[in-house]
């Protein structure tokens, strides 16, 4: 067989993900202690555990409708009312989908055609700009700076927009920066956008994740913007439940409608056990995510006061479970810092580069372990710059 | 309490890294910690050690113990008496079918054979007593110990 020719020459020109690379590196180590996980390290709270449990009892094992079950459906709809002050139609503005993920995914085809722009502020995560490509959609990214706090600018996104940009993806609470959008930073993203055609992808995953009083604001919340905003949510981080894949995308009907027969042909339904579940988790949970948030914020503040102690400039995320220190003092490349620091300390952390050009001279730490594992990370991390500056790994 | 909660989990964290947890200064956490220890709130920072992957020959047991209380006194002369052993490492009152729960430790089942037999069954008060040998430690004081802990199955991904 000649495979070259075989296969699709816009997944051949894909590139694999370079934080997988890297830890393909770290699993063939020992003694490894790494920081580089992307989920929640609670266990599913056992209310939703109990209610998967009950629903397989109950011999709850067909397909859904393919939207999702009404009542799921409907309970999304509240919980969004009551934490974000967002309005939707249970019957017909919520599609039910296989984790966040597939919600990106539903987005980006349902809105792509070949040639349209999408801007992708970076660093980000790092599945929005293969998806894209795969619409054959010319991906913009926009570098997002420290100074800014990691936030998209009106003024950065003004200068993006094209008469082709269609779709702006709006990864906020952001992975891997933590930085978060105020609402004062939202009017003014919205300013731009509202005079123009251009859609909003706002993935939420993180919404619970957000630190320091202030509370989550959406973007589909402000003035003029719930009619131009696919507004993707989950149940993964915020309820420990990312093995469930069970996630939800909301936008105006026209939109769900067109996603909706993507879901239908590719996927069908979301899992039946993970939507019982995922009913009791948002009416019965909101408690368990606050517990989980508060523990994650102690983490986050041990681990800027400890990046910054140990001469790494972090800046103060505010938002998931992922800090984002600098190495730019080292004087190495996110890459090279990543390799010396799991070849000498045995500990395994993400070059910032994975996730856009606008990481590069930093690195994402997860925050998502024990505090006795942060502190003995810390050290090995602390003990690496020492050599360093002692002129060691040159 | 945050600060206990986060010293019973490790005990070693510095008072900057307790600072930064707990969104107070260096200086109000050491103050904290000074009023605990004086008020005996805190009472000691010890290590759990898993004697098996050591040199050390170690056994424990626990040991149920019936007893008669002392007029005026109850329970609590006799588990002062018992307490004085250095062989003993545990002292409860119980609810139920016994008195005073003993966790008691030595270099072999011998000792402790030995240690009941010819100090704490002679004891005045002492009813009777019942000795359970401990096997195996899975978890202790919240820490799992058998193994390496809890392996962490989560992979990375993207």
């Amino acid at each position: 067989m000649d495979y070259d020719r075989l296969l699709s020459q816009q997944v051949r020109a894909l590139q694999p993900s370079g934080i997988r690379r890297f830890f393909d590196i770290a699993a063939e180590m020992e003694h490894v202690i790494s920081l580089g996980v992307g989920e929640p390290d609670f266990k599913t709270p056992f209310t939703i555990r109990q209610a998967g449990i009950h629903s397989l009892e109950r011999g709850k094992t067909w397909y859904t409708a393919n939207a999702g079950l009404p009542e799921l459906k409907t309970e999304i709809t509240n919980y969004l009312r009551r934490r974000f002050t967002l309005e939707y139609d249970p019957k017909k503005e919520v599609v039910v989908t296989v984790g966040g993920s597939e919600a990106i995914d539903l987005c980006i085809r349902a809105l792509i055609d070949p040639g349209d722009e999408v801007l992708v502020p970076e660093p980000c995560f790092v599945a929005y700009a293969p998806i894209a490509q795969l619409t054959h959609a010319r991906v913009v990214p926009i570098a997002t700076k420290e100074e800014d706090e990691f936030r998209l600018t009106a003024k950065a996104l003004r200068e993006h927009i094209t008469p082709r940009t269609k779709l702006l993806i709006f990864p906020y609470p952001n992975n891997p920066t933590g930085a978060v959008m105020g609402r004062k930073d939202l009017e003014e993203i919205a300013a731009v956008l509202r005079e123009t055609n251009v859609c909003v992808l706002s993935d939420e995953i993180y919404a619970e994740l957000t630190y320091g009083g202030e509370k989550h604001v959406s973007i589909a919340s402000i003035d003029g913007m719930h009619e131009r905003t696919v507004l993707v949510g989950g149940f993964s981080k915020a309820y420990a439940m990312t093995g469930w894949r069970l996630g939800y995308v909301c936008a105006p009907a026209p939109i769900t409608k067109q996603m909706l027969k993507i879901h239908q042909y590719a996927i069908m339904c979301s899992p039946t056990t993970s939507q019982y579940a995922g009913i009791v988790a948002l009416r019965e949970c909101d408690e368990e995510i606050e517990k989980m948030a508060k523990e994650y914020d102690m983490r986050r503040r041990l681990c800027i006061d400890g990046f910054n102690r140990i001469g790494l400039h972090c800046f103060p995320a505010r938002g998931t479970f992922y800090v984002f220190p600098s190495i730019r003092s080292t004087g190495m490349s996110s890459e090279e810092f990543c390799q010396k620091l799991l070849y000498a300390k045995q500990v395994a952390v993400v070059p910032g580069s994975a996730f856009g050009a606008a990481g590069e001279g930093y690195i994402r730490v997860s925050y998502s372990y024990s505090v006795n594992h942060l502190v003995t990370a810390l050290a090995r991390i602390e003990e690496f710059l020492n050599e360093l500056r002692a002129g060691k790994h040159e | 309490m945050e600060l206990l909660r986060l010293l019973e989990e490790n005990a070693r964290l510095s008072l900057e890294q307790l600072a930064a947890m707990t969104g107070e200064t260096k200086e109000a956490v050491a103050a904290q910690l000074d009023q605990y220890e004086r008020d005996g709130v805190i009472r000691s920072y010890t290590a759990l050690i898993d004697w098996e992957k050591t040199g050390r020959n170690y056994v424990s047991a626990l040991i149920e113990l019936k007893v008669t209380p002392k007029r005026d006194y109850g329970f609590e002369e006799i588990a002062r008496t018992v307490m004085d052993f250095p062989e003993v490492e545990t002292v409860y009152l119980m609810s139920g079918g016994y008195d005073l729960m003993l966790i008691v430790s030595g270099e072999t089942f011998r000792d402790i054979a030995l240690f009941v037999a010819h100090r704490l069954s002679p004891l005045e008060s002492v009813l009777s007593t019942a000795t359970h040998f401990v096997l195996r430690r899975y978890k202790e004081r919240g820490v799992v110990i058998c193994g390496d802990g809890e392996d962490d199955e989560r992979e990375e991904l993207l």
